[in-house]
């Protein structure tokens, strides 16, 4: 063990930090996609605390950068108990009015599926 | 006098090969060791890496063609008994980051096998990653790459720590075998 060994070492790991920073300022890029019946209605940036109302049947809350349903005009409400959304690729789905809150990233991609093992 | 030294040519080099193939084979087996292990923390691509215990050893005693051999042979069979196809993608394009940043940094000077080992680790997880973004776009890549890197880092230096142990118990016989 050399002191070069320590020195590469600490540079993968600062270089590791480094990308960790620049992509924890990224994720602040995801955004909410609001569709009503198939079509697009909105989308919104996670960064901003704010309340969307969705035609006359839903509200749905940006907070602390969780999307979740406030409202909903339908008898069983299953958006409204929802657990929030943050992350890629979640979803809340109201079924009676057809609205879907879905997250996407900065450019739009949705996260994979799966990954192969 | 020509004759014999193409005589002495073929001996080395079938010793040579006996001694890849045996070293081809412990990192088959240190692959085998590492599938029966359970899964240490559920995320792909964070593993002890064992394999490259002998991968790094063999760099050190033989040189870059032979560990590039040793591994690509381990990756196929590893691949056709444990993996699939995509597996063995992704654990060519890592051992292709590995053997080119671990060659060229223990020519670079100051290095031992510890830091080597750790570079390579981290290359080989780069390499990886950079494998299942072209194969599945969509992937983020800046967010699984920090936790790769280290874990590739730490799992790097405790294997060069190995493959120092080891080298130092063998120092005399690999001095004086002729490879």
């Amino acid at each position: 063990m050399k002191k070069g060994d320590i020195i590469l070492i600490s540079a993968i790991l600062v270089l590791a930090a480094a990308v960790l920073l620049l992509s924890g300022r990224s994720a602040d890029g995801a955004r909410l996609v609001v569709t009503v019946d198939g079509e697009l209605f909105g989308s919104y940036s996670l960064g901003e605390d704010r309340e969307i109302r969705i035609g006359s049947s839903n509200i749905c809350v940006i907070r602390d950068g969780e999307v979740s349903m406030s409202e909903a005009d339908c008898p069983d409400r299953v958006c409204v108990r929802s657990k929030p959304i943050r992350r890629e690729g979640e979803t809340i789905v109201c079924l009676p009015n057809r609205v879907i809150l879905s997250i996407t990233g900065e450019d739009g991609v949705d996260a994979p599926d799966a990954i192969a093992g | 006098m020509r004759v014999r030294s193409a005589v002495n040519q073929r001996e080395f080099s079938a010793r040579r090969v006996a001694y890849l193939g045996l070293l081809a084979s412990l990192a088959v087996l240190m692959g085998y060791v590492e599938a029966t292990l359970p899964g240490l923390s559920g995320i792909p691509g964070v593993k002890p890496g064992l394999c490259n215990i002998v991968i790094v050893f063999t760099l050190y005693a033989f040189g870059v063609p032979e560990a590039f051999l040793v591994s690509v042979a381990r990756i196929l069979v590893i691949g056709f008994l444990f993996g699939n196809l995509f597996s063995m993608i992704y654990s060519l394009a890592g051992t292709c980051f590995a053997i080119t940043a671990m060659a060229l940094l223990r020519g670079a000077g100051p290095f031992s096998p510890v830091g080597v080992s750790a570079a390579g680790g981290a290359a080989h997880n780069t390499g990886q990653l950079v494998a299942a973004c072209l194969l599945l776009p969509g992937i983020p890549f800046t967010r699984y790459l920090p936790l790769l890197l280290a874990a590739g880092c730490a799992a790097g230096a405790v294997n060069g720590l190995i493959v120092l142990a080891v080298t130092s118990k063998l120092g005399n016989i690999l001095k004086t075998s002729r490879f």
